[in-house]
């Protein structure tokens, strides 16, 4: 199996604080791998340097073989790499049809073509299904800061969908989400796992994670303590260390 | 457009049409034999030009620029200078928007690096610059006198130096401007525009590329104000520095904050209440400032969408639906 | 020659710095960009003027006018315009205090006067000397005060309980927050005390600019540039980017141009907004 992804001694800090400590790990194609570690230990500043968002200060990350580090996060997108946040990111004053479109008109042509690009119904019939797929159609025209929190995040999950990313990074998907709701949503990433799509994703649910990721990278002062399957990191001391107070 | 995501009754939109192509004709009819009335109601059609720019920067995509004024400054000069020269109107307007898009272009770089505070001091430091050099440069600019006689330009072999000729000129820019602006602002540039100002960090993460969209909003509102300057210089005859002090920018921004930023109408509902008014009670100049001062105060308090929030009350009140909107 | 150069340079610079700080303060306080500043200024100038040809003895109506633009200019401003403003963009308060000052000045203007007074040389007029040297009492007692006023500012900022509260505002609102810190009670006084310092810089400014409608706007902008060349958040860069403003500006005119004096200065500007945004010594912000 091929990596998708891969971190090679990445590093970020800020001033004398070092946020991440030269992480190695890597996701291999169709794998659903977890990110866990305590508060403040790294991960979203990991997530924030693989898409681009900050500037790693040392180390490389590879996607699909391809360097990636310090690319502007745009380009780092249309590669095929999508990403949710902890704290929702949305364009809270645009509707939710227009948050999904906006997901996908940057991913082709030239700027100028997008000036003259008038039939969008191509874009905007992948924005429905989806829509559809997370039972939030009916809010399609709604504007996207009047939806609840809940509603938020699939449209979050939405908008990383419409590019039919290759790798979908979630920061925390299940904060916040009531347990029905959980369940409907790793019930989908599983299905888009089934059709190829690769994960990385951080989270607090601990069920969750054992039960979704393939394997689990434990983060811990900005360094991996250990890595391995659900079962090993459960077994791992030096994990439940780090979690419950060592 | 096809397929639109949220389908704006049409009706809605030819209502618009309607009232804007009425009013510019019947402009002449009505007024058409005063020539002073004619002047401003040109004054007023190229300042709705200018303030159109100053809303696809500010309004749509969230970038505030202080140096409209310059820009403004930038297309007249050109233009003035060109025709005093003996060169054809026809060529020095489309050189003096150049020179305003590239001018704004290189403004809108400091804009990729810094936001909010910093790049207003960025672009009100421009509109220093370039005051400071159309007052000093007595050589090529004339300084604070100012250049006179400058001539209205014919079209086609048909002469455009009477007002009411002028004012069908900038009606025809005006009216190809807005169609130019609608077009912008309903494509996919429309949408990256408000992307940038509703978040500008999930815009980047989809995709859009802020370096180019953010040079563009600045250099399209760049080249607004200077075809409205280009238009200035021949509607006044005479252009002089204090035309485009830094305040002049102030004053452009509380004419679309009054209007309504961010919405289509806002520039034209802007610069006609605020430049109209002022006719109707002539005398104390000064006082309109603190009146529109304070309206802005309050507008910008309770009132965010300007003037033309007006027909969302309307609609939400009375007719108990979602109001429409001239761009998505 | 060169000696009084750096005398009147540093007198103007520290009277940039004094309402640079006011304007940083306000900055870390509440994330206000204060276009009025300058106005502020030119209001309490006004106030002072107007007390002063009333036969109000100068001290009183110094006091008077503090008293007058911390309600007005301090509490007023804050509670009524910054506040059901602070949770929008920064563009709206931008707009919001650019509006302020249009409103000021044409006030003034229209309900005063348009013209020009000279305000009584509080000071004296026979100039120091120092052997070969002369200076301006005007300067040297700038100087004077305005350090002075620096130094108060900054012990009531390092050694007060409401000095380190505004502190623990600026560097952490959610851990001010936390701390059980009346956020919207400090940056209130930090308005007043804004207020306060701005009406000691009018008093300063006055008799070398006299008293007219739009006085304060150059002065508003010197202080945003100083305020933005030396660092946003830090009072020490407030007062560094004020002096070389000041220094900057006075040897332009005295051996460049002073048409162009201005100019020199935003080149500086533009070229450490570019380099260094933070400013000199400022620190980045997130």
């Amino acid at each position: 199996m091929n990596n998708i992804l891969e971190i090679k001694g990445l590093k970020k800090s800020f001033y004398q604080l070092e946020a991440v400590g030269g992480v190695d790990f890597e996701v291999k194609e169709g794998e659903i791998l977890g990110l866990i570690g305590p508060n403040g230990s790294g991960k979203t500043t990991l997530f924030d340097c693989v898409t681009g968002i900050q500037r790693p200060s040392g180390g490389d990350v590879f996607f699909m073989g391809k360097r990636i580090t310090r690319m502007k996060p745009h380009n780092i997108y249309r590669l095929g790499v999508g990403r949710t946040f902890q704290l929702v990111q949305l364009f809270p004053g645009m509707t939710v049809l227009d948050n999904m479109v906006m997901a996908i008109q940057e991913s082709e042509g030239t700027i100028l073509s997008r000036l003259f690009q008038i039939d969008e119904s191509k874009d905007v019939r992948r924005a429905i299904e989806l829509l559809e797929f997370l039972n939030i159609i009916h809010l399609k025209n709604e504007v996207a800061k009047n939806l609840s929190y809940g509603q938020q995040k699939l449209l979050d999950l939405g908008m990383v969908l419409m590019s039919d990313p290759k790798l979908i990074m979630l920061d925390e998907p299940m904060a916040g989400v009531n347990a029905t709701l959980g369940r409907e949503i790793c019930e989908r990433l599983v299905e888009l796992n089934d059709r190829g799509c690769s994960f990385l994703v951080i989270e607090h649910n601990m069920r969750m994670v054992m039960g979704l990721c393939h394997r689990i990278v434990v983060l811990d002062y900005g360094k991996k303590i250990a890595e391995g399957s659900p079962d090993e990191i459960q077994k791992n001391e030096q994990v439940m260390a780090a979690y419950f107070g060592g | 457009m096809a397929n639109r995501s949220n389908n704006k009754p049409i009706v809605w939109r030819l209502l618009h049409w309607g009232i804007f192509l009425g009013v510019i004709g019947l402009i002449p009819i009505i007024f058409g034999g005063n020539s002073y009335y004619m002047y401003v109601a040109t004054l007023i059609g190229v300042y709705i030009i200018t303030i159109m720019g100053l809303n696809l920067t500010i309004g749509y995509t969230g970038q505030i620029s202080l140096g409209h004024a310059a820009f403004m400054g930038l297309g007249a000069y050109t233009v003035a200078l060109m025709t005093l020269n003996g060169y054809s109107f026809w060529l020095a307007l489309p050189l003096g928007a150049s020179i305003a898009f590239v001018a704004g272009l290189i403004l809108g770089l400091p804009a990729l690096r810094v936001k909010h505070h910093y790049l207003a001091l960025v672009t009100l430091g421009f509109g220093t610059v370039i005051y400071l050099f159309l007052s000093n440069e007595h050589e090529i600019t004339g300084g604070f006198s100012g250049l006179p006689g400058i001539p209205r330009p014919s079209f086609f072999g048909i002469n455009l130096s009477s007002n009411i000729a002028f004012y069908f000129l900038v009606a025809g820019f005006l009216v190809v401007l807005t169609i130019m602006m609608l077009w912008i602002l309903n494509s996919r540039w429309g949408r990256a525009f408000k992307a940038i100002r509703e978040n500008d960090m999930r815009a980047e993460m989809v995709g859009v590329s802020l370096l180019a969209y953010k040079l563009l909003a600045f250099a399209i509102g760049a080249a607004y104000a200077g075809v409205a300057g280009g238009l200035l210089a021949p509607l006044m005859k005479f252009i002089d520095p204090t035309a485009f002090p830094v305040h002049e920018s102030f004053w452009f921004l509380i004419m679309l904050i009054i209007g309504g930023s961010g919405r289509f109408e806002g520039a034209f509902i802007g610069a006609i209440v605020v430049m109209l008014l002022p006719q109707f009670l002539r005398g104390a100049q000064q006082l309109y400032f603190v009146v529109f001062s304070a309206i802005t105060l309050v507008i910008l308090i309770f009132w965010p969408t300007g003037l033309a929030g007006l027909s969302d009350v309307f609609f939400r009140r009375v007719l108990k639906r979602n109001p429409p909107q001239l761009t998505k | 020659m060169f000696i009084q150069l750096v005398v009147s340079g540093i007198s103007i610079g520290a009277i940039y710095a004094l309402v640079a700080i006011g304007f940083t303060l306000l900055w870390q306080a509440s994330r206000t960009v204060n276009f009025a500043q300058g106005d502020f200024l030119t209001v309490s100038a006004v106030l002072m003027f107007i007390l002063v040809c009333l036969g109000v003895p100068f001290i009183l109506a110094l006091l008077v006018t503090v008293g007058i633009s911390a309600v007005l200019l301090g509490y007023v401003v804050k509670r009524g315009i910054i506040q059901p403003l602070i949770d929008r963009s920064h563009t709206t308060i931008i707009v919001a205090t650019i509006a302020l000052s249009f409103l000021a000045s044409n006030s003034i203007s229209t309900f005063w006067s348009a013209q020009c007074k000279p305000f009584p040389q509080i000071f004296g007029m026979t100039p120091y000397r120092f052997g070969s040297i002369i200076l301006s009492r005007q300067h040297v007692w700038t100087i004077v005060i305005a350090i002075a006023l620096i130094l108060a500012i900054n012990l009531f900022i390092q050694r007060t309980k409401p000095g380190k509260a505004m502190q623990a505002v600026a560097q952490n609102r959610e851990a001010a927050k936390i701390l059980g810190i009346n956020i919207s009670s400090v940056t209130t006084m930090v308005f007043v005390m804004n207020a306060v310092i701005v009406v000691f810089a009018a008093m300063l400014i006055a008799p070398v600019y006299m008293v007219r409608f739009d006085m304060g706007a150059q002065l508003g902008l010197k202080a945003f540039y100083s305020a933005t060349i030396g660092g946003f958040n830090q009072i020490r860069g407030a007062l560094l980017g004020g002096f070389l403003v000041g220094v900057i500006e006075t040897f332009t005119s005295a051996y460049i141009s002073t048409e162009y004096r201005e100019l020199v200065v935003l080149v500086v500007l533009i070229a450490v907004i570019l380099i260094r945004k933070e400013g000199l010594l400022g620190t980045e912000e997130r």
